[in-house]
């Protein structure tokens, strides 16, 4: 406690000496960069042509002849590979046929259903029932209600087909990120490796390997499966390995006194201690698969996400709304669905073997009791066109309102930025020599982490140069980092802010939610008709995307300040900014420094999605690639977006590490 | 778990049963297999795969929708993912396509009546400010470029081109016919559409890329700039037309629009190949029914169903293979 009569200790672990010598130095080197640029060789100030490697002309070679020629024996790969891909489609066409499609039969135009879907009123309240079972009323109030809506508004078929696909792929993330996760920790030297490995899954867009999937998996939902569970897996696989290594020794040691086998002992221990943290991970898939549903259903996956693809290209923004509110629903029960089952888990309820099967009679009763009805009122089998609500209408004409009355001071807002900020630090970069800009990189990694870490973070810069993407790629970099300080700069304050109360936390959460999981598409549109095509719309893509890691992080940070700190301040007589300036910021700050990481990364993620409003970045790069069936320049540009993003996140990382060390220095010492 | 279980094979039982009973047709498939027809991300596409759908399913044939995202439909046909795709369009999908087709597992099924356009287009509105418009020559004069002007191009006019990789080749159109604009591309077509209805809304100027059968030159009235007339000559020899310096001094080129298959299919369903090669319809059908679709908010299936009562002779000619 005493360190904290004595405020002035702070600083010296906030404000380091070195860092601050770096910066000045670093801001020499980029002043002076227009000299530079004459001073240097022209090698190293534009990356000569000559110089590029053909790795993506390698790389498409290769995955044409594996594709295409390719065999063991006599089977070719590809066969393989497409029949694994028909048997991953069995448990979703298993599910749609039960919850979307039922059973057909006859053929040509005489085709009709012989057995029906399960009926909507059926499915709703199984779903209430199971959820009433797993986290009580509340918790079923809220799915019954969900399900309600995409019911009236017209999106059960659509919603029931998303969800047959979403179920199974998160099913096969959590599991294959456990195994991955527990394989990793069977030797120290897999860690490293595969949490790399992970890095590159999350950030290399999934159009890079879109036309490859296709290939080896063939259209259809078994593509959108794999491309949705790359995407998916990564967080599952940290969560795993955070959650398992933080197991403590000594109830390992008691289970192999006991005589259990290496199985039990990670069956019916290590597992259930680590499902706290495990559960944080099984979030993240849901929501990771989720935010895929519409580029999913660009691969064959169909659903919702295909209904604001088509609304979309009307530009019937209210229809796209709406569809993109019924993904963010599905999104949210599962979410809550998931977590009440962990927590449940967590408890390990024995008792329950009772509640357990009373209320499967009471699913079974209610299903052949809703079956039954709904074979005597088809409403309540399909619910009636001509029944549903739709607030589309309305949506239409408020963007035709805001565009016709306040497009004249947002478009001077616009243009002011673009001509006053952005396009003068977008030339900048541009015009900075590549090898001054890797140098700088690299020098911000020896700030942060030593020798180590700026070879590593200026190789992967260098990466993007010598693959020939570097103008992409700064132009990516460009609108990552505008995005970046214009999303803390918003979110880190209303983190602050709406981190003093529970209810405030938990209708932010609610928030955070519907912004990572709402189809990104559905908003941007709005923003093109008042920002036009271009780089703004692109940076507000971007905020929009990754302000919530940074309002989830700051949130966090600062409802977890330690209580007997901000105890000892306030009988120390600190006035309340003082208490803000040496207690509480230095407390949240490790956790701001990981939310500047995620923000980061999730900028990062969102640069494909930029190139649908025409930018020249990395994106743009994916998407054209793709167009001209240029396999290899695809993958390779989106190499360089994660080369991007693993470069920013060893920095951070380092930095984080060494704050926190200092941190705790201080503590000690104080 | 149980009961589902035994619904699902009393549902078999029942389906085996029912099938003999409704093929009682005169004419037989040829496969039962599904014939997968392409939906794309654009309207005129999904209410010819619909009207396509639905004569393969008045013979009997088993029909499924697939969506498809348009760029990486080529891998899936070679593949034999999918079975027919009712447009390709030369002006953007020309090299693609013929790389496909050159594989051997990919067909040309022929162009339809309907013919691509696309090419500079501006709101009716426009001419009021730049009255010397449809003819190119008016875009060279500064106050008419300065008309189609934002902050940030001024003086110079504001043209909004389409995505990247759907080529063009407008800044070399600019600098040949040396016109005062900048070349803005826009990142996808929806969001290149959503800047002409916010600007037409507001009759603020605009100048953009337009291609035809599309909804939009039917709900919004404008039309396109006048360029010389393109010929192959125009794109490959500098020294033809209004520059000789310079190539790209004409308009884009005008081009089919052609329906695809899957080469694997043909012995399979040579009936219903045969249906796909007859079939065609021309750009102003196609156009309407778009705007039926788009504008009306009618289904698919319905515009579909009405063309197909409306026009039985000409369906039923084509299928007469399997009649």
């Amino acid at each position: 406690m005493s360190q904290v009569a004595h405020p002035l200790n702070f600083r010296g672990s906030t404000l380091p000496g070195k860092p601050t010598l770096f910066a000045v130095f670093a801001l020499t080197v980029v002043l002076l960069s227009p000299v530079l640029a004459e001073l240097l060789p022209g090698v190293l100030v534009d990356y000569p042509k000559s110089a590029v490697l053909p790795l993506s002309a390698w790389i498409g070679e290769n995955l044409n002849w594996l594709a295409r020629k390719a065999a063991i024996g006599p089977i070719k790969i590809a066969d393989m590979t497409r029949a694994i891909a028909a048997v991953l489609e069995w448990p979703i066409d298993f599910l749609n046929t039960v919850l979307a499609s039922g059973i057909l039969a006859g053929r040509g135009d005489k085709v009709h259903i012989v057995v029906p879907p399960l009926s909507w009123l059926a499915a709703i309240g199984l779903a209430g029932i199971f959820a009433n079972f797993i986290g009580g009323l509340r918790l079923a109030i809220l799915t019954v209600a969900g399900l309600i809506y995409l019911v009236v508004f017209g999106f059960w078929i659509e919603a029931m087909a998303t969800l047959s696909s979403v179920v199974v792929s998160t099913i096969a993330s959590i599991a294959a990120g456990i195994a991955i996760g527990a394989w990793a920790l069977r030797k120290p030297s897999y860690g490293a490796p595969v949490e790399a490995l992970m890095n590159v899954m999350q950030t290399v867009p999934i159009f890079s390997y879109l036309v490859p999937t296709l290939l080896f998996l063939g259209y259809g939902p078994s593509a959108a499966l794999v491309a949705t569970a790359i995407y998916a897996l990564p967080p599952m696989v940290h969560a795993t390995m955070l959650g398992l290594r933080n197991v403590p020794p000594e109830i390992i040691e008691y289970g192999k006194m006991a005589g259990a086998s290496p199985r039990t002992i990670f069956w019916k221990i290590k597992l259930p201690v680590a499902l706290p943290a495990l559960s944080i991970g099984i979030n993240q898939t849901i929501m990771a698969c989720l935010n895929m549903v519409v580029i999913a259903s660009m691969i064959g996956a169909g659903g919702l996400g295909y209904v604001v693809l088509l609304a979309l290209r009307k530009l019937d923004i209210g229809g796209a709304l709406e569809a993109g509110l019924a993904i963010v629903i599905l999104a949210v029960i599962l979410d809550r669905l998931s977590l009440a089952a962990a927590r449940r888990n967590a408890a390990v309820v024995s008792s329950a073997e009772g509640i357990w099967r009373k209320t499967l009679q009471k699913a079974a009763a209610w299903s052949v009791f809703a079956t039954l009805i709904a074979i005597l009122a088809p409403a309540l089998q399909t619910w009636p066109e001509n029944w549903q609500l739709t607030t589309a209408p309305w949506w239409n004409s408020l963007v035709t309102w805001i565009n016709i009355n306040w497009f004249e001071p947002l478009d001077a807002f616009r243009s002011f930025l673009l001509i006053n900020i952005m396009n003068p630090t977008k030339n900048a970069m541009l015009d900075m020599p590549w090898f001054i800009f890797v140098a700088l990189v690299g020098l911000l990694g020896a700030a942060a982490g030593g020798l180590r870490v700026a070879t590593i973070a200026g190789c992967l810069m260098a990466f993007v140069a010598v693959t020939g993407f570097w103008d992409a790629g700064v132009t990516s970099i460009y609108l990552i980092s505008l995005g970046v300080i214009i999303s803390v700069l918003i979110g880190f304050p209303i983190g602050y802010l709406v981190s003093k109360t529970e209810g405030r936390r938990q209708t932010t959460g609610l928030v955070l939610d519907t912004l990572q999981t709402l189809p990104t598409l559905v908003y941007l549109l709005p923003a093109v008709m008042l920002f036009r095509n271009g780089d703004f719309s692109a940076l507000i893509a971007i905020i929009s995307y990754a302000i919530a890691p940074a309002i989830r992080y700051a949130m966090h940070a600062f409802a977890n300040v330690p209580e007997d700190r901000l105890e000892a301040a306030s009988m120390s007589g600190a006035s309340s900014w003082q208490t803000f300036k040496w207690v509480r910021v230095p407390a949240a700050f490790p956790t701001l420094i990981l939310g500047l990481n995620q923000t980061v990364m999730m900028a990062i993620s969102m640069l494909v999605i930029t190139a649908l409003v025409g930018t020249r970045d990395l994106g743009q790069q994916v998407f054209i690639a793709l167009s001209r069936a240029k396999v290899g320049d695809g993958i390779v540009a989106g190499l360089c977006v994660a080369a991007i993003a693993l470069s920013a996140d060893i920095v951070f990382k380092a930095f984080a590490a060494r704050q926190s060390k200092l941190m705790g220095a201080g503590h000690h010492h104080g | 778990m149980f009961k589902l279980k035994r619904l699902l094979s009393v549902s078999a039982c029942l389906a085996a049963f029912t099938l003999p009973v409704n093929t009682a047709s005169a004419f037989e498939p040829e496969s039962n297999d599904p014939i997968i027809i392409m939906l794309g991300n654009w309207t005129s596409m999904n209410v010819q795969a619909e009207i396509a759908g639905q004569i393969l399913q008045k013979l009997g044939y088993t029909v499924t929708y697939q969506p498809m995202d348009d760029s990486a439909r080529y891998p899936a046909f070679e593949a034999g993912d999918a079975t027919f795709a009712m447009e390709t369009w030369a002006t953007t999908q020309k090299d693609t396509f013929e790389a496909s087709v050159a594989t051997g597992n990919v067909l040309d099924m022929g162009a339809l009546d309907a013919q691509a356009k696309e090419d500079w287009w501006y709101p009716s509105y426009m001419k009021e400010v730049c009255p010397g418009l449809p003819n190119w020559e008016a875009l060279k004069e500064p106050a008419c470029a300065a008309a189609f002007a934002a902050p940030e191009t001024a003086p110079k006019g504001r043209y909004l081109s389409g995505p990247v990789d759907w080529g063009g080749f407008d800044p070399e159109r600019v600098e040949a016919l040396g016109l005062p604009f900048d070349v803005v591309n826009a990142g996808t077509d929806a969001s290149m559409f959503a800047e002409l209805q916010s600007a037409y809304e507001r009759k603020a100027p605009i100048m953009l890329w337009v291609y035809a059968p599309h909804w939009a030159p039917a709900k919004f009235e404008g039309e396109w700039v006048q360029f010389p007339k393109y010929e192959d000559a125009c794109y490959t020899d500098a020294k033809w037309g209004v520059n000789p310096d310079k190539a790209y001094d004409c308009a884009k080129p005008e081009g089919w629009i052609k329906k695809m298959a899957w080469a694997g299919g043909e012995q399979k369903w040579p009936c219903a190949y045969d249906i796909i090669r007859k079939y065609n319809v021309d750009g102003k059908t196609l156009g309407l029914m778009a705007g039926e679709v788009d504008l009306d908010g009618k289904s698919n299936a319905d515009v579909a169903q009405n063309w197909l009562a409306a026009n039985e002779s000409t369906w039923k000619g084509w299928a007469a293979c399997g009649m």
